[in-house]
């Protein structure tokens, strides 16, 4: 199984913080911007695509176990976003193309 | 000048956009170029929207001729504190309710000001916004 | 693309402007965010989204935008559809989520907009 180092690498995504968490395994992809729906329908391991930088993005990436998220047309976490992501150790990407993009690349890459 | 008022209900996003898709008819009728349209109508829709999203009520008031299209909104609400911050791109203050309808990126008023030809914003925090959009139109028909 | 080949990729189905099946789209892009949407200056952009509501389709309207999958299995309301008819937008309703979508779409050769 693939690891979120391998998909930064594979990718060239920038990676914003959370590198303690690089070795995570992933599951699959899911792109979303509405947070209850990543809330009800993510599964544990998926990288979340979104340009959401929402504080509560972190709380939900860490409920639900996600591999990683990737903040899509060059969005940046929020401070307080980037120290959660330290503390739960899952990394936040950054990369400056589309949500659709970048979601072309990672599902070619680990379907 | 013509002149048109609609008014805009605070959290009825059934409706949002309806005052901006009038807008969007008359000039299409006035033959004004698709890119005017276009920029004249998402900056609207912005405006129209941000009321719906964040404000209790208002109104649109649109006065138009051939050669330009004066765009105001005004409403009762919160207002805005710093409209410099509420300008960045990413500041949002939406509601989670306001989020799960789609908006809430912190993006329309940046929208509105790449869009416009003019935009002026006041504001009295506790009462209420007033956006004013202008756009120069050109257009081939109509008065 | 054609619409045609985006319902025969996405195993979709068309709920408003079935009659015009070979309308091509240049581009694709995916939100659930409107602000974000109506940030395009494209013509002829395909929009992805999980969001189905009336001001999807608003967004639409405003943005010039004349084709909308629904992922996620996300249904259009009759409001949606008389909307979107009246502006000329079509509609299509696909079961798959937006990861899969998006994938199957650019896998088969769909632009991304810069
Ligand atoms: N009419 C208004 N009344 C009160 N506050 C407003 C109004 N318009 C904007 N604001 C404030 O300015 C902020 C930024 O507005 P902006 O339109 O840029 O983003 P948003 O509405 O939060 O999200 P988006 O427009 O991307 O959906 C809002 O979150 C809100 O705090
Ligand atoms: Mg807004």
């Amino acid at each position: 199984m693939m690891t979120v180092a391998d998909i930064v690498k594979a990718l060239n995504l920038k990676v914003f913080s959370g590198a303690g968490g690089l070795d995570r395994e992933v599951s699959g992809g899911y792109v979303s911007d509405l947070l209850s729906d990543v809330m009800g329908k993510a599964d544990a391991g998926q990288v979340w695509i979104t340009l959401q930088t929402h504080k509560n993005v972190m709380a939900i990436a860490s409920l639900k176990d996600l591999a990683a998220v990737i903040l899509v047309s060059g969005y940046k976490p929020a401070e307080n976003t980037a120290e959660q992501s330290e503390e739960e150790n899952i990394p936040i990407l950054g990369t400056d193309k589309s949500a659709f993009e970048v979601t072309g690349e990672l599902y070619t890459l680990i379907k | 000048m013509e002149h048109h008022e609609f008014n805009i209900e605070g959290g009825d996003f059934t409706r949002a956009g309806y005052a901006s898709s009038q807008v969007k008819k008359m000039l299409k009728q006035m033959g004004v170029d698709v890119a005017i349209i276009k920029r004249t109508v998402v900056a609207a829709y912005e405006a129209e929207v941000n009321v719906v999203a964040h404000a209790y009520s208002g109104a649109m008031y649109v006065d138009i001729n051939r050669e330009e299209v004066k765009i105001e909104l005004r409403d009762q609400g919160p207002g805005i504190e710093d409209i410099e911050q509420a300008m960045q791109e990413g500041y949002s203050t939406a509601s989670s309710a306001v989020r799960e309808m789609g908006f809430g990126a912190g993006m329309g008023l940046s929208n509105m000001k790449k869009n416009a030809d003019e935009l002026h914003i006041e504001s009295e925090p506790g009462k209420g916004t007033r956006v004013v959009i202008r756009m120069q139109l050109n257009a081939t028909t109509g008065d | 693309m054609r619409v045609s080949e985006i319902l025969q990729i996405l195993d979709a189905r068309i709920i408003c402007g079935e009659h015009r099946t070979d309308y091509t789209i240049d581009v694709a892009f995916a939100s659930d965010l409107m602000s974000d949407v109506l940030t395009l200056k494209n013509d002829h952009v395909l929009l992805i989204t999980g969001l189905a509501n009336m001001q999807t389709i608003r967004t639409a309207e405003m943005s010039d935008i004349n084709c909308i999958v629904f992922a996620r299995n996300k249904k259009a309301s009759r409001e949606m559809i008389a909307l979107a008819e009246e502006n000329d937008i079509i509609l299509i309703e696909c079961r798959y989520s937006m990861f899969k979508t998006c994938g199957l779409l650019y896998e088969a050769g769909v632009k991304p907009i810069f």
